[in-house]
């Protein structure tokens, strides 16, 4: 049976989640992978017809807060667990391609 | 129609994508401040960290305000939405994914008239406007080899805003820009700085060139993070040319390539190929299981469309309707909402709406960008310390024929150095109550005439410059009266001893 994630994907899904694997990682987690979302699959065969399709499976909607500030972290905290930092900032490798800049 | 290659027959096709930073106190999804500046890393929370366990909760301030501009956009407003996962590894983001609408954006389709230069307006469809949050930012310091990291913009709320490709010029673009700007300072959602990165825009620009017979589309190109109007208009203007050139050169290949992303380099004025990696794009959106949906109901929607304020398309157009303005009279008087407020509670009071024009138009635009330019700072006519009682007594003492139009500049001066004066007796002050004494003002109408015998010889002898002469010796009289004499006063007698010289020298 063809894998339903095949190694190629595996590969691809790894870049965007910037994982690093072994060539020999590659045909594991294919197999891996595939079996979990077969066994996921299952969920095709229910009869949903005349339901609205869900977005959460909680009865609830529309949780909101007032617009209040609540206190932040100290620039210290937020350091914390940082890998890298030069005064109150994180630093990173320099990234080259472009990020969202919020789009 | 000529075809001559030198002169190409083209359509120009420009959607916008636009963000807007609402102005709410807190984030999107938590409560760490919302705000500019600040020491880098202060306004953050284990929210914005996306440490484990945290839940995000929505605003219920960034939704009614989004649900605002959707409104004024005549945007459909959905009565029900959710939030989605759009997954990217990008440090700006902790989390590694964006929470923002996908499939069911909070606004639906809508339009909008844009008031054009020519003093016509033209209607520009929106597309949809949904929420979601900002990322942080990152510092590339020259001579480091690590990038810096500041998350205080991180979970700011952001409206897009997508309009439909129906701006046809890179000018259209940019006053749409302005109006959008203007459109969210009325409703307060946000202050619009630009420098602040307060709103963002991206043009997505391609042409439809008519060409051997038939019309062909050249590929779309969106331009990224542009933070000024001028930059757009320049960006869309250089875009234009670059896909015409470019068709010239090779018309198969430039129709052919895929929509690309460029980026604007406002030094050398043109914009720059990004190169991305195709996956760049594989957001894997999926709904956000630590939200709810949200359900809008249509008490809610009429609640936030009973708050929305008079818009400066509707102001434009009810200053040129009723109080019989000119165009771009009321385009400068709607321009802020400050100012427009102030000018509507002084018509209330009864001034008359042409004086309160000329008032708000004339000295008080000429003292606010007097002051704007010895501080450094934006002023506005309603930053002045005049005030609507003040310039609708003002006006009517104009109306009334109290003080001269010209009178009224010294006396508004006066105003503004002296709280809380009034205008009626700082006329008096300044010895400006107009005259209307009929021997007064035909000395100084016959001081006037003896003073600039060549305007009275134009007058009488040179029919090209009749009309000159007179504008000329009206404003010598009215000097000499020191803008004192009532100027119907002066027209009447000044005609009067003109013609009987005329009459007496032919």
């Amino acid at each position: 049976m063809a894998d339903t994630l095949n190694e190629t994907q595996v590969r691809h899904v790894a870049r965007l989640s910037r994982l690093k694997l072994s060539d020999n990682d590659v045909p594991r987690l294919s197999k891996q992978i595939s079996s979990i979302l077969d066994y996921v699959a299952q969920l095709q065969e229910a009869n949903v017809d005349g339901l609205e399709p869900m977005a959460h499976p909680l009865p609830l909607h529309s949780v909101m807060r007032e617009d209040a500030i609540s206190e932040s972290l100290t620039v210290q905290q937020v350091l914390a667990n940082a890998p890298g930092k030069a005064g109150a900032f994180f630093t990173v490798p320099k990234v080259l391609d472009a990020g969202m800049g919020g789009g | 129609m000529s075809t001559t290659a030198a002169e190409p027959q083209y359509k120009v096709l420009i959607g916008m994508e636009i963000h807007v930073q609402l102005a709410t106190k807190s984030k999107m999804f938590t409560g760490a401040a919302n705000g500019f500046g600040g020491e880098p890393n202060s306004q953050v929370d284990p929210v914005i960290l996306g440490l484990p366990g945290v839940l995000p909760v929505v605003n219920k301030r960034a939704v009614e305000m989004a649900m605002m501009v959707g409104l004024a956009l005549n945007c459909q407003i959905a009565s029900q939405t959710k939030w989605d996962r759009k997954s990217y590894y990008y440090p700006d983001l902790p989390k590694n994914y964006q929470i923002s609408q996908y499939d069911q954006p909070l606004c639906g389709p809508g339009s909008i008239e844009l008031p054009l230069s020519d003093g016509s307006t033209k209607t520009v469809r929106i597309r949809r406007a949904h929420l979601e949050e900002d990322a942080g930012k990152l510092l590339h310091e020259a001579g480091m080899t690590d990038s810096l990291v500041d998350l205080n913009r991180a979970g700011t709320p952001l409206l897009e805003i997508v309009t439909e490709p129906d701006l046809s010029s890179p000018e259209e673009a940019r006053l749409f820009g302005e109006e959008l700007r203007r459109i969210c300072r009325y409703l307060g959602v946000s202050h619009g700085i630009m420098q602040q990165g307060h709103m963002r825009f991206e043009p997505n620009i391609n042409l439809h060139i008519y060409h051997n017979g038939k019309t062909v589309k050249t590929a779309i190109t969106e331009v990224k993070n542009l933070n000024s109007f001028r930059s757009v208009e320049r960006a869309c203007g250089y875009e234009i040319q670059r896909q015409l050139t470019e068709f010239f050169a090779n018309p198969e290949a430039a129709v052919s390539q895929g929509k690309s992303t460029r980026g604007w380099d406002d030094d050398k004025g043109m914009t720059l190929l990004q190169r991305e990696k195709e996956e760049a794009h594989d957001y894997r959106y999926f709904p956000d299981p630590d939200l709810v949906p949200l359900h809008v109901d249509s008490g809610w929607v009429n609640d936030i469309r009973s708050g929305v304020v008079e818009l400066p398309i509707a102001r434009r157009k009810r200053y040129q309707e009723k109080l019989g303005l000119t165009a771009k009279e009321a385009f400068s008087l709607t321009e802020e909402r400050e100012v427009a407020d102030l000018f509507d509670r002084a018509a209330a009071l009864g001034a008359p709406a042409r004086r309160l024009t000329n008032l708000f138009l004339g000295p008080a635009a000429k003292m606010a960008n007097e002051a704007a330019s010895a501080e450094a700072a934006t002023v506005l006519i309603s930053d002045l310390p005049v005030t609507d009682k003040q310039y609708a007594k003002l006006a009517e003492l104009i109306e009334s024929g109290g003080i001269s139009a010209t009178s009224a500049v010294t006396v508004f001066e006066y105003l503004v150095k002296n709280l809380d004066a009034d205008p009626a007796e700082a006329a008096r002050t300044l010895g400006l109550v107009q005259v209307r004494d009929q021997s007064q003002t035909e000395a100084w109408v016959m001081q006037a005439l003896t003073g600039n015998p060549q305007a009275v010889s134009d007058y009488k002898n040179n029919p090209k410059k009749k009309q000159a002469s007179l504008g000329f010796l009206r404003g010598a009289v009215m000097k000499a009266s020191q803008g004192k004499a009532d100027p119907k006063l002066v027209g009447e007698i000044l005609e009067a001893r003109l013609n009987a010289l005329a009459a007496d020298g032919a």
